[in-house]
């Protein structure tokens, strides 16, 4: 599949990789230079491939405070709140934020690769609610415009007034209605844009002659590693809880949502493992499925790894035994059989210098 | 980062390997593709001065920011000298691959084995395909 912008990714010279089924660009000049872009002043990424779905009706609020793990009765009319949708078992299915665009219309924004999973758990458990579930993923083209600077090139090129931090407005941008989420996935200020997909080419090309820089599906992900936001499939999955993956902030189990007694039972037992942060220190990149040892044992596997392009070194995160999880604690990694020295770092392993 | 160059002063490996060959000695590193492919080159983990390498083997490792390389040697030999300036500048990798960008220096075991070795012309038109 491809987005309404791969035309523009493939004229910008991107490296082009297959995401989720998606045709997606990875880089455009380099990972380094859009990761910089971001952290000091603004880049933009098409988000295209992620996907949308509406719940509307009365029943609307019951239904998804039954199947979202936070309290989504504190979501008010133009507020975004992050939320797991768990399993039975309190296993992660997908992670994900809702917006309440009216009284009772939600607009849910799904990863690309559980598009398909949400929609049919959403549709199987809304029947016994007063509320339709939509898959409105075609009608959205998707941009994260983040950066120090993304807000105000943003205003000034497209003249509107974007939302604060996890709040959603309205605005038409291309003339057409559009959704500006104060959301994002690089631990930078801004903002991630639903736009119709039939202005998403305009739109790019005037925010790319305003200087800002197209990056792509590597930078984001050094970005979110280095803020130690977790990816689905890498940090969560269905056989982890949130309580492990170090989500229990997002977790309200008094609303009875489906996982909740089995989350409310790892909080109180405790897990075998933890998810942490760790650095290397010295050489060596660390990559997801690296074992993290101690002595002879393994104690742990990295879930993510790279090179932190703002740290300057190897950096990741993994699921280690709970009691190993404390910061400061030293580790090895096994990086494809030479032992890499590292300790758990706290979260997150860049924090913006104010 | 340049534009793609192969010197005709060079023998190349289809795995994207060059070698420039002095009498017994050969200075191994990679071509512009493959530092283009790669993108931009973080850490180079050489071997050890005094290591065996065979040819077709991997000898080393180059990382990008998102993925690791074998790097796979165009000749059998001993290593005698690695690129110890890459472990502060791995970029020049990308910025100079076949100057300051060279990776390791062998002594050969088996000169013979440059003739298998691709030309300019063969190895362009092995990227053309």
């Amino acid at each position: 599949m491809r987005t309404p912008l791969y035309e523009q990714h493939v004229d910008l010279g991107a490296k082009v990789v297959d995401f989720a089924g998606w045709e997606m660009p990875v880089q455009y000049e380099g990972i380094r230079e859009e990761h910089s872009a971001v952290r000091r002043h603004a880049g933009m990424f098409d988000v295209s491939h992620m996907g949308e779905v509406e719940v509307e009706g009365p029943g609307a609020l019951a239904f998804l405070q039954r199947v979202l793990s936070n309290d989504v009765a504190k979501v008010h009319v133009g507020v975004a709140q992050y939320s797991c949708l768990c399993n039975e078992e309190g296993g992660v299915i997908d992670d994900l934020f809702a917006y309440r665009l009216g009284g009772d219309r939600y607009l849910v924004v799904t990863n690309a690769a559980n598009h398909e999973t949400d929609l049919e758990w959403l549709g199987r458990h809304s029947r016994a609610f007063d509320a339709i579930v939509r898959d409105v993923a075609d009608r959205y083209a998707m941009l994260a415009v983040q950066g120090p600077h993304a807000r105000t090139v943003l205003e000034a090129t497209l003249g509107i007034e974007l939302p604060p931090r996890f709040h959603v407005s309205h605005p038409q941008i291309g003339r057409r209605p559009a959704l500006a989420c104060g959301t994002g996935y690089t631990g930078e200020d801004g903002v991630e844009l639903l736009l119709d997909p039939e202005v998403a080419v305009p739109i790019w090309c005037e925010l790319l002659e305003a200087g800002i820089v197209p990056c792509g599906l590597g930078a984001r992900d050094t970005l979110r590693l280095e803020v130690c936001y977790p990816l689905h499939g890498n940090e969560l999955n269905a056989e982890r809880n949130p309580i492990e993956a170090g989500l229990g902030w997002c977790c309200k189990e008094a609303t009875g949502f489906i996982g909740s007694e089995a989350i409310a039972r790892a909080r109180v037992e405790g897990t075998a493992e933890k998810l942490v942060a760790f650095e290397i220190e010295g050489q060596g990149i660390p990559r997801e499925g690296n074992p993290v040892m101690q002595g002879d044992e393994q104690v742990g596997a990295v879930t993510s790894g790279t090179y932190a392009p703002s740290l300057e070194l190897g950096a990741g995160m993994a699921y280690v035994r709970s009691e190993l999880a404390e910061v400061g604690t030293e580790v090895e990694i096994d990086v494809r059989g030479k032992r890499r020295p590292a300790r758990i770092a706290s979260k997150p392993l860049y924090a913006k210098r104010s | 980062m340049s534009d793609a160059t192969y010197p005709d002063d060079l023998r190349y490996h289809e795995e994207h390997d060059w070698a420039r060959i002095e009498g017994d000695q050969a200075t191994l590193g990679i071509t512009w593709y493959a530092q283009d492919s790669l993108g931009e080159v973080v850490f180079f983990d050489p071997p050890e001065v005094g290591t065996a390498i065979q040819k077709d083997s991997s000898y080393a490792e180059v990382e990008s920011v998102k993925a690791v390389s074998d790097v796979i040697a165009p000749l059998s030999g001993e290593i005698v000298e690695v690129n110890d300036a890459l472990q502060d500048s791995p970029e020049q990798v990308n910025e100079d691959p076949y100057g300051e960008g060279w990776l390791v220096k062998v002594r050969l075991s088996s000169p013979e084995e440059a003739e298998t070795l691709l030309g300019v012309e063969e190895y362009r038109k092995l990227l053309d395909n």
